[in-house]
């Protein structure tokens, strides 16, 4: 009996939903060699011309960079460029932060008693059973409310303001991030075996030297795919940051959002082409990468 | 100093837990008591809040409206209550859908070959970190009148020499429930497959052993043992579901209000936090009771944290 | 200043708090005192004490009463790293990540010892476990043997005053840990660094120790060499865990200085010229207990002790045989070595065939009740 067969109904689902979930990703990335400036629908792709740009109506005919002419528009777009880097910055701010409290809490849940630990365990759920947009607005409201009050005693006015921004997104990444990277360090220490700590310990080294050498390396792993979490929970993120951006702190998924209900140009196509190619690559070493570590075990 | 705190263990724990817990204090639980607060107060002429203790808004959302025809001072209006049923039925379709499509290719990449399984599995991440809000544009660009799934009709008529009207699919509440479902979709597939994933082959041949057919095996064995998946799952598409503007936004035009939009309207159009505070409480309550009904009969599986 | 006792338990107690909210003294009120140079036994059955009563004395757990002294020096709330002892574990704990060489090296780092004299050291101990060569290998690349070998070098290589070794044998196969336990008792005489070693097996224990103290429910039972332990079990308890032993109930009839007299009512008879332990009083009620191998078969009635009964199974493994006799109603177990073949059947007891069992006065224990 092999222990592999499948049903062929099962076979053609599984075919039919691989199509539904990458069909929509073809048809994007095509659209970003779209001759079309309107990109209401596909005129072909955009041929190369080295000396001279001509246009007629709304195609373009030809252009220095030929098919992939939306993209170097999308490279000399200030705006793409400043919200990639907000993104980023979020991301890796948010992690950093909620990688090493999240580890902290992970590590006191598992490890030890104390009297508010059934309470913290349970509001680490909070964000999972809540909708976003009730935690976007509930941050929302507070900081509005606090800067309000601040503002006023303060006496601050103009530039000096209290306002949203990049801080105070980079805040409400942590917030919703931290359960994530606490639960998902915790179910790694779920497995730890305690008496490596105390192996440690019995040969000399103390909390903190057993920590570095002993614990740290053995659970990194975990923190690791935490931190991954943690920082794709923050690149996808779009409801949180509608909430709490403000100028200047646009990220990438509110900039197509604010596209979209306007004038949609392939330079959308061509940025979520770059998007899914970064995250295709991104995710193929990171799997190398997995693979070779249990190859090594 | 460092000796006590060595042997006491648990303020050692409290310090360590402390910089996650203030943050949850701060940033989830604060906020979700302002909401309340905010709920119960007016809105003043310009916008802002005026705290005091009204149910106006939760009169409001059941129903009760000042702004009505034939001069009457008061009447019912169902619209809000419209509203919220759209969300949980819409939520409810999109949850078995998903589910619908999600299992079968769960079971599939669940009994791939081990070597292969990565492979298939990498291929339901590559959508799910692709962003959300591009996500939803794909579905633009696919269903709009002048999309590649009309091109594609268009075509395949023109093949049998039919004559062919570009079918109006964007912006409607069909779009909007083909979106939400390929927006969760992997929330499902993954859960499904880790509890799937989790089952000792041995139980198939004890199955077999003691005379189950193919389809007794899967009922009885499989579908069982997977039930923890299947609840993880549920609970990652219906709660987000409930609560997501942007898809209905999108592809449903102004045509499928959610509670999502409405709330979102709220507080950003027509700037009556309070109202919106109100919403949110509702939309809020509404995926505790569920979830609370949902995971008492099923439990709670730790499959949620693997996705 | 070396102290006579490497380890001493004074009074221990440690109060567990079961999942049920449940008070429970894993270890009630135990002392003992480990000879420098010592190979030292805690015996007993999972939940005895024997593991708690040696993380105490690694400083993984503290006492809740009582004190643990290493050397002569109460260890009160000394973490594990300031004590001179180190632990080879049940799972051997060895780091994942770390090379063998690493392992090892790594008591001595702590120490603060300089890269030569790891190297060194390092060498040695890996010679001593016979591991030569495997110094670039990780934990995972081992046989479980191995593995238990860079435990033990890894210890060791910090010369400890007493090494603590919590079932390190456990997880291997039978051969093996035969082997093991030679080894490590060779090692120790080597060594000459005190050994306490925790193990649920009696013939482990019995091979290595120089002397072994049984436990149960938190409570030494009995401590002694191994020729005591078996030879004179202090209760019924010792008696029954170490080996096999048929009890009868009884009262002590006469009592002298030499010896005593037990009538067992069970088999309305006499034992007589039972040899006395102290504390016996005239007419209490006793245990009398004789080891299997200890009674003898007999074809005619000797004047001693000797009762006819009937054969009611044999049981053939080998080395032995087991006789099981019916006394009046009373099961008693007899194993009789099988010095010569057993090929023939006749040279089997059949069942229901009268035979009549010798339990020479020497061989019979009375014990205490309770």
């Amino acid at each position: 009996m092999n222990p592999y067969r499948r049903h062929p109904v099962i076979q053609i689902a599984t075919v039919l939903v691989y199509i539904f979930l990458y069909a929509p990703i073809v048809v994007l990335i095509l659209y970003s060699f779209n001759a079309s400036r309107t990109n209401v629908t596909f005129e072909g792709f955009i041929p190369r011309v080295s000396e001279r740009v001509e246009m007629k109506g709304s195609l373009v005919q030809a252009a220095p960079c030929g098919a992939f002419h939306w993209f170097c528009e999308l490279s000399k777009n200030d705006d793409v460029i400043e919200a990639a880097g907000n993104t980023l910055t979020i991301a890796f701010a948010s992690t950093f932060v909620s990688v090493i409290i999240g580890t902290m809490a992970a590590l006191a849940l598992q490890r030890y008693e104390f009297k508010l630990k059934p309470f913290s365990q349970l509001s680490l759920y909070i964000p999972i059973v809540i909708p976003e947009i009730v935690m976007g607005i509930g941050i929302l409201t507070l900081f509005s409310q606090l800067f309000g009050l601040l503002n006023g005693a303060l006496g601050l006015t103009g530039d000096s303001r209290l306002s949203l921004g990049l801080g105070t997104v980079i805040v409400s990444h942590i917030a919703f991030s931290v359960p994530f990277v606490t639960l998902v360090v915790q179910a790694r220490l779920q497995g730890f075996d305690k008496s490596y700590e105390e192996a440690a310990m019995d040969l000399g080294a103390n909390e903190w030297t057993t920590f570095r050498r002993v614990t740290f390396p053995m659970i990194l792993p975990g923190i690791l795919s935490g931190g991954l979490l943690a920082f794709t929970l923050s690149l996808d993120d779009f409801v949180i940051t509608f909430f709490t951006n403000g100028p200047g702190s646009t990220t990438l998924p509110i900039y197509v959002y604010g596209l979209l209900r306007k004038i949609i140009t392939p330079q959308v196509n061509a940025l979520s082409t770059v998007w899914v190619l970064t995250v295709f690559i991104a995710v193929l070493l990171l799997q190398m990468l997995q693979s070779r570590e249990q190859k090594q075990h | 100093m460092l000796q006590r705190l060595r042997e006491n263990k648990s303020a050692q724990g409290t310090l360590l837990a402390t910089p996650t817990m203030l943050w949850m204090l701060a940033l989830l639980i604060i906020p979700l008591l302002l909401t309340l607060v905010v709920s119960f107060g007016k809105r003043s002429p310009d916008g802002d809040v005026i705290y005091t203790f009204s149910l106006d808004n939760y009169i409001r959302l059941l129903g009760y409206s000042t702004d009505c025809e034939n001069g009457q001072a008061s009447c019912f209006n169902p619209l809000y209550l419209q509203i919220l049923w759209r969300s949980v039925s819409l939520a409810f379709n999109t949850t078995i859908l998903v589910i619908v499509l999600a299992y079968p290719l769960a079971y599939f990449i669940a009994r791939a070959q081990p070597k292969r399984r990565n492979t298939f599995l990498f291929l339901v991440l590559i959508p799910l970190w692709t962003n959300f809000v591009i996500r939803v544009y794909a579905w633009m660009m696919l269903l709009r009148k002048e999309g590649a799934i009309n091109i594609i009709l268009g075509w395949v008529a023109g093949l049998f020499g039919l004559d062919f009207q570009p079918l109006e699919m964007l912006y409607t509440p069909g779009a909007v429930l083909v979106g939400m479902v390929y927006e969760f979709l992997p929330f499902m597939i993954l859960p499904i497959f880790t509890s799937l994933e989790k089952i000792d082959g041995s139980l198939y041949e004890a199955a077999a052993d003691l005379g189950a057919n193919a389809i007794k095996t899967f009922l009885r064995v499989t579908l069982p043992l997977s039930m923890p998946g299947v609840v993880a799952g549920t609970i990652l598409v219906f709660i987000p579901v409930m609560g997501t503007f942007i898809v209905s936004d999108i592809l449903g035009g102004r045509q499928v209000i959610l509670v999502g939009n409405l709330i979102q309207r709220q507080f950003l159009d027509a700037r009556d936090p309070t109202f919106g505070s109100a919403a949110s409480l509702i939309l809020m309550i509404m995926t505790l009771i569920v979830t609370y009904f949902y995971t008492r009969k099923f439990g709670f599986g730790e499959e949620i944290v693997v996705a | 200043m070396a102290s006579e006792f490497a380890v001493e338990l004074r009074d221990v107690v440690k109060k567990f708090i079961t999942p049920e909210g449940n008070e429970l003294n894993a270890v009630d009120h135990v002392t003992m005192q480990i000879k420098n140079g010592e190979f030292f036994s805690m015996l007993g059955s999972s939940g005895c004490g024997k593991t708690t009563s040696l993380r105490m004395i690694a400083g993984f757990e503290w006492p809740t009463e009582g004190e643990v002294y290493i050397e002569g020096k109460p260890m009160g709330h000394t973490p594990p790293f300031q004590r001179k002892v180190n632990t080879v574990f049940q799972s051997y704990a060895l780091f994942q990540h770390m090379t063998v060489f690493q392992n090892i090296a790594f008591g001595l780092e702590m120490e603060g010892a300089d890269k030569n004299e790891i190297e060194k050291r390092v060498k040695r101990a890996l010679e001593m476990v016979q591991l030569t060569g495997m110094e670039r290998r990780k934990p995972k690349q081992l046989s479980g043997g191995q593995q238990q070998r860079v435990a033990v070098a890894r210890a060791l290589v910090k010369v400890p005053d007493v090494l603590l070794l919590d079932e390190p044998l456990g997880a291997l196969d039978l051969k093996l840990r035969k082997e093991m336990q030679l080894e490590l008792k060779a090692l120790q005489q080597q060594l000459g660094i005190t050994f306490v070693y925790v193990t649920h097996d009696q013939e482990e224990a019995m091979t290595m120790s120089d002397r072994i103290a049984v436990m149960s429910k938190g409570k030494v039972q009995q401590m002694g060499t191994p020729v005591e332990i078996y030879e004179r079990p202090a209760n019924r308890f010792v008696a029954d865990f170490i080996g096999e032993s048929n009890f009868l109930e009884g009262t002590i009839k006469s009592l002298s200085k030499e010896e005593a007299v037990v009538f067992v009512p069970q088999l309305n008879a006499e034992l007589t010229g039972i040899p006395v332990s102290d504390g016996l009083v005239n007419g209490e009620e006793v245990t009398v207990s004789i080891r299997p191998e200890k009674v003898h078969i007999s074809d005619k009635v000797l004047d001693v002790n000797s009762f006819t009964g009937r054969v009611t199974n044999t049981v053939y493994i080998g080395t032995d045989t087991h006789v099981f006799v019916d006394l009046m109603g009373k099961q008693i177990k007899v194993f009789e070595q099988n010095r010569i073949s057993r090929l023939d059947p006749g040279s089997f007891y059949s069942i229901g065939q009268e035979v009549i069992l010798v339990m020479w006065p020497d061989n019979v224990l009375v014990l205490k009740k309770g």
